[in-house]
């Protein structure tokens, strides 16, 4: 049976961390935010189309818990997975050439933000269907059972996402045959113009891991290091074959839902408030320092190389070529 | 008369219908605090309150079933799907129950309610946020189906659609929402099951309906200007389908175009041209030419997209070729 979901607090020290380690949050948590800050810039501008949804706030989620994953293991992510490609290692270029609309794309331009995967490195797919990926993620942590395989499958949802009936029906199939699945909630308190407090019936949604048998942990999501130990945890038992976990990480959207959202529903006062106090990046660099585990000199020079990745990404992205018409019919079929 | 935008006609049918009658009200994902995506629902919180406009968790399973259930109950309920491509997520509810309740228990219960369902593409919103679904339903006994052109009928429908007993999926273009259009002031209904001959025309039958009638209009512009004399039907309500509209003017014109951009296989102007072929044959003078999209998903890139779209040039096209 499982207890009540617990809480998991943040490593009393981080002197443990090896360098190494340190460097690559702060690598992939830059390297997000200039991401998707650049996309911001260039769908305003009129030059990206379609919807775009802006992971800025919630880097240290995605980060924290692709720190324990290989490219081996499999992510199904939601319309708001850039951060989630990014940290799963997939290539900014290519990614950012699919927002663009163009033929290096990872779809080759046929997908855009919303549908960007990349299989070279486990990321099996955004979804725009919010609530899309429990099932997919369960049938692929299925088959590494069946094929006798370690790699387990995470799946990311929102707050808003975890109303859905597939929820439900996902997490109790992986518990009740114990499938290599981690349920990761980014609780970023709106589910588009919602409040989620106010369309949920439990105030955490880590509580609803009891009733499939499965543990639960709630972790502060903007706390790289809180998250990162909280999925460890989980992920050790996953691979260890124990079955399924529920890993609820409490974050905060800063962006609106998407770019362009006119945010009428919330105050700028709440946004800014969050955006001063719990911003993933800034509290990284505060508790390094403090700690004396990285200098400013290594921070700036891994936040300059980020930058400088992106903006080559975006380059490559606005020099592309456009896919010829004639593709539009490629791929339907093998 | 005075113009008023597509969304607006829409919020003036709300507003008309849930004043005069108390069981009629609204539940969807995010249409209070901010209006609806397409400014669909603005000012209707503050005017019949939370509990009549009712924002819901993300489940379109729950938004679907529970309206059929209050249906049952007494209410008169309209369900907004956010996005047509979220139907789905509620098919059960929708072919399973919300269409069979009535037949199936034998004519016992009525199941009043309106599905409403925000359609077709707009800015290049991808394979999951662009589709035109509505030839899905017209397979499906039991539900009636519309899909207005413009303000004037976008008001008409959705009032006839919240009056009728019967389930009724209510379709509307997101790129027409921002259009405007002449709307009468004085109290109306567009009729469900009616077409409508919009311009008189010999040399060819041109049935379309939503966004793609606009198109259908602007090529029978084009045509009139090189002689050849357009006569263009906007469907409005796809089922039930109002035949005798159609076979009487293709028996005046002896040519038939149908249009639509959704998917051509399998689509709205296959069950035209079955109908024509089964009931008029003897009217065609040439072949029935159906124009729609390509059999894949709706790309992102723009060339693709704009590859894929169905516009009034291959519309005048394709009529060009038959003469
Ligand atoms: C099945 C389905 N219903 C509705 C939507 C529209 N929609 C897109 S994102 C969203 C809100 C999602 O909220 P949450 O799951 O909390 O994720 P967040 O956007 O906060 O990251 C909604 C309602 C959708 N894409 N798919």
């Amino acid at each position: 049976m499982c207890a009540k979901p617990v809480t998991k607090k943040t490593p009393s020290s981080i002197k443990k961390y090896d360098k190494e380690l340190l460097n690559h949050f702060y690598d992939v948590m830059s390297k997000i935010r200039f991401f998707e800050q650049n996309i911001q810039e260039k769908f305003l501008a009129g030059v990206i189309p379609g919807f775009v949804h802006v992971y800025i706030g919630e880097e240290a989620t995605g980060t924290g818990i692709m720190s324990n994953l290989t490219k081996k293991d499999y992510i199904q992510t939601t319309h708001r997975g850039h951060g989630h490609t990014i940290a799963k290692g997939a290539d900014p270029k290519r990614m950012m050439a699919e927002i663009f609309g163009k033929k290096a794309g990872f779809c080759k331009g046929k997908g855009g933000s919303m549908h960007i995967a990349d299989f070279s490195v486990g990321m099996l797919g955004a979804n725009g269907i919010v609530g899309g990926g429990y099932t997919l993620a369960t049938g692929s942590a299925l088959a590494n059972k069946m094929m006798g395989k370690k790699e387990i499958a995470v799946v990311f949802f929102g707050d808003g996402a975890s109303n859905r009936g597939t929820f439900h029906e996902a997490a109790n199939m992986a518990a009740a045959w114990k499938l290599p699945v981690l349920f990761v909630c980014e609780n970023n308190q709106w589910a588009s113009t919602t409040p989620y407090r106010t369309t949920t019936s439990v105030e955490d949604i880590a509580d609803r891991a009891q009733g499939y048998g499965m543990p639960g942990v709630i972790v502060d999501g903007n706390d790289v290091f809180a998250v990162y130990e909280a999925a460890k945890g989980l992920i050790e038992n996953i691979r260890k074959g124990e079955g399924p976990a529920l890993l609820e990480c409490k974050t905060y959207r800063i962006g609106g839902h998407f770019v362009g959202d006119p945010e009428m529903y919330r105050t700028k006062e709440e946004v800014q408030k969050v955006f001063t106090e719990n911003d993933p990046i800034t509290r990284f660099e505060t508790r390094v320092l403090a700690e004396k585990v990285m200098s400013q000199a290594e921070l700036d020079e891994i936040k300059s190389n980020a930058r400088k990745i992106i903006e080559e990404a975006v380059d490559f992205a606005m020099q592309a070529p456009e896919p010829d018409p004639a593709e539009l019919y490629q791929d339907l079929y093998v | 008369m005075r113009e008023i935008t597509f969304s607006q006609a829409t919020l003036e049918a709300m507003d008309e219908e849930m004043t005069r009658d108390e069981t009629v009200f609204v539940m969807g994902e995010d249409i209070a605090r901010q209006g609806g995506i397409f400014g669909q629902f603005k000012g209707l919180p503050a005017k019949f309150g939370s509990d009549r406009v009712k924002d819901t968790p993300i489940t379109e399973t729950a938004i679907v079933g529970a309206c059929v259930g209050a249906a049952l109950a007494g209410m008169r309920p309209i369900a907004d799907m956010h996005f047509a491509d979220f139907v789905g997520v509620c098919m059960d509810e929708i072919f399973n129950q919300m269409a069979k309740i009535h037949y199936m228990f034998g004519g016992q219960k009525t199941v009043p309610m309106v599905l409403r369902a925000p359609d077709g593409l707009i800015n290049q919103a991808a394979a999951q946020h662009s589709q035109s679904l509505e030839s899905w339903f017209m397979h499906v006994p039991g539900l009636k189906v519309v899909i207005p052109s413009n303000p004037a009928d976008a008001k008409g429908l959705l009032k006839s659609a919240i009056r009728d007993d019967n389930p009724v999926i209510y379709f509307e273009h997101k790129s027409l929402f921002s259009r405007k259009g002449p709307v009468p002031e004085e109290e109306y209904f567009t009729p469900i099951g009616k077409a409508k001959v919009v311009t008189e025309g010999s040399d060819v039958t041109l049935v379309s309906y939503s966004l793609c009638f606009n198109h259908a209009l602007e090529a029978a512009q084009m045509l009139g200007k090189e002689g050849i004399s357009v006569e263009c039907v906007d469907l409005r309500t796809i089922s039930p389908i109002d035949k005798d509209t159609i076979l009487e003017s293709v028996a005046k014109t002896s040519r038939l175009v149908i249009a639509h951009e959704a998917v051509k296989q399998g689509g709205v102007g296959a069950e035209i041209s079955a109908i024509v072929a089964e009931e008029g044959i003897d009217y065609l003078d040439a072949p029935i030419v159906r124009v729609g999209a390509p059999f894949t998903p709706v790309p992102f890139a723009k060339p693709l997209e704009m590859a894929y779209r169905v516009t009034p040039q291959k519309i005048a096209d394709a009529i060009r070729k038959m003469f």
